[in-house]
C-alpha cells in the first residue's frame, strides 16, 4: 500500500473542473484508490464521491492506493495535482 | 391580446421569433419487482452504453462549435455516467431489492442531487444539475423515449423551456435559436452564462412562460429588460424591431472601441479600468477594453475556507493578475474584512455596529501578522507587472502612516534577503470615510493616489445603512454633499500632482460620468461589462463644457435638483 498527503492549494479547493481531470485520470488503474478527508473516506475514482467531501482550499487530504499498480497510481496523482495546480 | 411576462434579464439584446416549446418527456418511474435481477442489470448496462454514445457525440459537437470548457462539461457527464459510486449502488439495489433499473437509478441519483444541492457552494449546486442531466439521459433509454434535441431545430425560433440542461444549451445553434426563455434559473445559472457567451438574448426565471406560451406563437424576448412579450400587437412588434436594430448598431459601435483610448470630445484623456474579485475575472476586463484594474478585491482568497491562505497561494493569485495585465496599472486592495464579512477562523468578536467597527485596515493593523503575510505576497509578486496597493477604510493620517510603515518594513526585509521587489510600487488609499475626504489635502501629500469608494462614502456621509431598504432614499450618489466631498478629493490630489480614481458603482453609472469627468476624475473603475458603454459616453462629452457646470451643480440644494439639471443640460 502507498499513502501520501497533499495540502490543497487551489483557491476553489477540490470543487472545480480540475477535479474531474484528476478523477478521470485514475480510471485506467486497477488498484483501489481511496481519498481520506477529516474522518471520511471515498473511492477516488468516483467524481461524486470526491466532490461530496467538499474539500476546501488549504485542507490536508490523504490518498491511499492498494494493488498491482499502486506506485504508478500515486505518481499519476502527483502529476495531475501539480499540472492542474490543485496542490504544490 | 399581447401578454407580458417579467423574468430575470440573463443575456442582453432583443429576439423576435416563433416560440418552440422544448418539452422534456415524462420520465416518471414506478417501482416494479423484477424476477431476473441479472437481466435487469444488463438492461441498465445497455442504457448506459447508449447514453455514453450520445454524450460522446455531444461532447464532440461542443468542442467543435463552442469551446473546450463547454466540452469539459460533457467529459464531467461521462465521468458521472461511469461513476462506480453511482452505478455500483444502483446495481446493488437491483440485486438486493429485486427492483427495476429505473426505480433503483432514480432513488440513488436523487440522493446525490439532494446532497449537492444542500452544499453552500455554487459550483457544487451546479453539479446537482449534472447528476440530474445524466440520470435523465439513462432513464430515457430505459423507458424507450426520445429526448427532444435542440440541435435538430432548423428554423428561426425562440426556445421556451422549464429549464435548459447543460446538454440542451450546447446544442443551441445561434443561427436558428434567436433567444430563449426559461421558467427557472438565475443570472448565474449555467444557461444564463452560456447565453451571454453565445450572445443570444435570454430571460430566465420567468416562472410562467411554459404555462402561457404555445408553440408557434410570436414571442419577443427583451434580454436587456428581462421581459417577454407573447403575441405582440403590430405596434409593439414595430417598436421592438426598431429596438433590435438599434441594439445591433450599438453593439457594433461598442466593439470598435475595445482598443481605442478613452477620450472626450475635446481631447481630454482618462483611464477606464475594471473591478475584479479573482484572477479569472481579468480576461473579461481585457476583452472589454479595460486599461487597468482599478480594484482587485482580495477577500476571495480568505473566504469560504477554514484557515488563512498561505503567502504562496496569495503570491500566485497576485502574480497571475499582474501577468495577465501585461504592465497595465493594477490596483490591489488589501484585505477588507470584518463587520458583516466574517472569517470563521479569525474569531472576531460580535459588534453592535459592524459597519462602524473593526473592519478593513483597522483589523489589519490589529492582526498585523496576517497583514504582513499579504504585503509580502504582494511585494514578491510586484516584479510581474505594474502593482499599485491601496488600503481600505483609512480614517486618519496615522492609520495610513502605520500601514505604510509595515509595508516598508516588509519591503526592506525582503530586499535584505535578496528577494527581487519592484521599486515602482505605488501606495494609495481608498477614500470612503468622510474624515478622509475632508482631510484629502493632507493625505495627498503622503499617498501616491486616491481611489474613491462611493458605496461606503455615500453610506457614511448620509449615516444610512445601504442594505436597509427603508433608507434607500438616502442612498444618493448625486447628493451635493457627496459630490462636494468627491470634488475635494480630486482637487486635493491634483494640487499635489497625484491621480484620483473611483471604484464604486457610481464610476460606471452613465448619469454620473459627465459630472465626474467635469470634476476631473482621472480613472474610472467599474464592472467589465460597463467599460465600453462608458467609453462611448465619454467620447460624446466635452470635458471643458462639463467643467464649467460643476460650480453650479455643487450650489444646488438636493440630489434630485442635480439629477434633473444634468439631464436637462445634456
Amino acid at each position: 500500500m502507498v499513502e501520501k498527503q497533499y495540502t490543497i492549494s487551489a483557491s476553489e479547493g477540490l470543487h472545480a473542473r480540475p477535479t474531474s481531470l484528476l478523477v478521470g485520470s485514475l480510471a485506467p488503474f486497477s488498484s483501489d484508490i481511496t481519498l481520506i478527508y477529516k474522518d471520511k473516506s471515498v473511492n477516488m475514482k468516483s467524481i461524486l464521491g470526491v466532490m461530496s467531501l467538499g474539500v476546501a482550499s488549504g485542507a490536508t487530504i490523504t490518498v491511499k492506493a492498494e494493488g498491482a499498480d499502486e506506485t504508478e497510481a500515486i505518481a499519476k496523482i502527483d502529476e495531475v495535482m501539480k499540472s492542474e495546480g490543485l496542490a504544490g | 391580446m399581447e401578454q407580458r411576462i417579467k423574468g430575470i434579464a440573463a443575456s442582453g439584446g432583443i429576439a423576435i421569433a416563433k416560440a418552440f416549446r422544448l418539452e422534456h418527456p415524462d420520465l416518471q418511474t414506478e417501482q416494479v419487482t423484477v424476477a431476473d435481477a441479472e437481466a435487469e442489470s444488463a438492461r441498465l448496462d445497455r442504457a448506459i452504453d447508449a447514453a455514453r454514445g450520445e454524450l460522446e457525440t455531444i461532447r464532440k459537437q461542443a468542442s467543435e462549435q463552442l469551446s473546450q470548457s463547454e466540452a469539459d462539461i460533457f467529459s464531467a457527464h461521462l465521468l458521472v455516467l461511469d461513476d462506480p459510486e453511482l452505478i455500483g449502488p444502483v446495481k446493488e439495489k437491483i440485486r438486493s431489492e429485486q427492483v427495476n433499473a429505473e426505480h433503483a437509478l432514480k432513488q440513488t441519483a436523487d440522493g446525490f442531487v439532494a446532497l449537492f444541492e444542500s452544499m453552500d457552494n455554487e459550483y457544487m449546486k451546479e453539479r446537482a444539475a449534472d447528476v440530474r442531466d445524466v440520470t435523465k439521459r439513462i432513464l430515457a433509454h430505459l423507458l424507450g423515449v426520445t429526448l427532444q434535441s435542440p440541435a435538430m431545430i432548423r428554423e428561426q425560433t425562440v426556445i421556451i423551456a422549464e429549464d435548459l440542461t447543460p446538454s440542451d444549451t450546447v446544442q443551441l445553434n445561434p443561427e436558428y435559436i434567436q433567444g430563449f426563455v426559461t421558467d427557472i434559473g438565475g443570472r448565474t445559472s449555467h444557461s444564463a452564462i452560456l447565453a451571454r457567451t453565445l450572445e443570444i438574448p435570454a430571460v430566465v426565471g420567468s416562472r410562467s412562460a411554459m404555462a402561457q406560451v404555445e408553440n408557434g406563437t410570436t414571442v419577443i424576448v427583451d434580454g436587456t429588460a428581462g421581459e417577454v412579450i407573447v403575441g405582440p400587437s403590430d405596434a409593439t412588434l414595430k417598436a421592438y424591431e426598431e429596438k433590435r436594430r438599434l441594439y445591433a448598431q450599438e453593439q457594433a459601435q461598442l466593439t470598435q472601441l475595445v482598443h481605442e483610448p478613452t477620450r472626450s470630445k475635446d481631447g481630454h484623456q482618462v483611464e477606464l479600468a475594471g473591478n475584479i474579485g479573482s484572477p479569472a475575472d481579468v480576461a473579461k476586463v481585457l476583452e472589454n477594453g479595460g486599461e487597468g484594474i482599478g480594484l482587485f478585491r482580495t477577500e476571495f482568497l480568505y473566504m469560504g475556507r477554514d484557515q488563512f491562505p498561505t503567502e504562496d497561494e496569495q503570491y500566485e493569485a497576485y502574480k497571475s493578475v499582474l501577468e495577465q495585465m501585461e504592465g497595465r496599472p493594477t490596483i490591489v486592495r488589501t484585505l477588507d474584512i470584518g463587520g458583516d464579512k466574517e472569517l470563521p477562523y479569525l474569531n472576531l468578536p460580535e459588534e453592535a455596529n459592524p459597519f462602524l467597527g473593526i473592519r478593513a485596515i483597522r483589523l489589519c493593523l490589529e492582526e498585523e501578522d496576517m497583514f504582513r503575510v499579504q504585503l509580502r505576497a504582494l511585494l514578491r509578486a510586484s516584479v510581474h507587472g505594474h502593482l499599485k496597493i491601496m488600503f481600505p477604510m483609512i480614517a486618519t493620517l496615522d492609520e495610513f502612516r502605520r500601514a505604510k510603515a509595515v509595508f516598508l518594513d516588509e519591503k526592506e526585509k525582503l530586499e535584505q534577503g535578496g528577494v527581487p521587489v519592484s521599486d515602482r510600487i505605488e501606495l494609495g488609499m481608498m477614500v470612503e470615510i468622510p474624515s478622509a475626504a475632508l482631510m484629502a489635502d493632507q493625505f495627498a501629500k503622503e499617498v501616491d493616489f486616491f481611489s474613491i469608494g462611493t458605496n461606503d462614502l455615500i453610506q457614511y456621509t448620509m449615516a444610512a445603512d445601504r442594505m436597509n431598504e427603508q433608507l434607500s432614499y438616502l442612498y444618493q450618489p448625486f447628493s451635493p454633499a457627496v459630490l462636494r466631498l468627491i470634488k475635494m478629493v480630486i482637487d486635493a490630489a491634483h494640487r499635489e500632482g497625484k491621480h484620483a480614481g473611483m471604484c464604486g458603482e457610481m464610476a460606471g453609472d452613465e448619469a454620473a460620468i459627465p459630472v465626474l469627468l467635469g470634476m476631473g476624475l482621472d480613472e474610472f473603475s467599474m464592472s467589465a461589462s460597463s467599460i465600453l458603454k462608458a467609453r462611448a459616453k465619454i467620447a460624446g462629452l466635452s470635458k471643458s463644457e462639463m467643467e464649467a457646470k460643476i460650480d453650479h451643480i455643487l450650489s444646488l440644494s438636493s440630489g434630485e435638483e442635480v439629477r434633473s439639471y444634468i439631464e436637462q443640460s445634456l
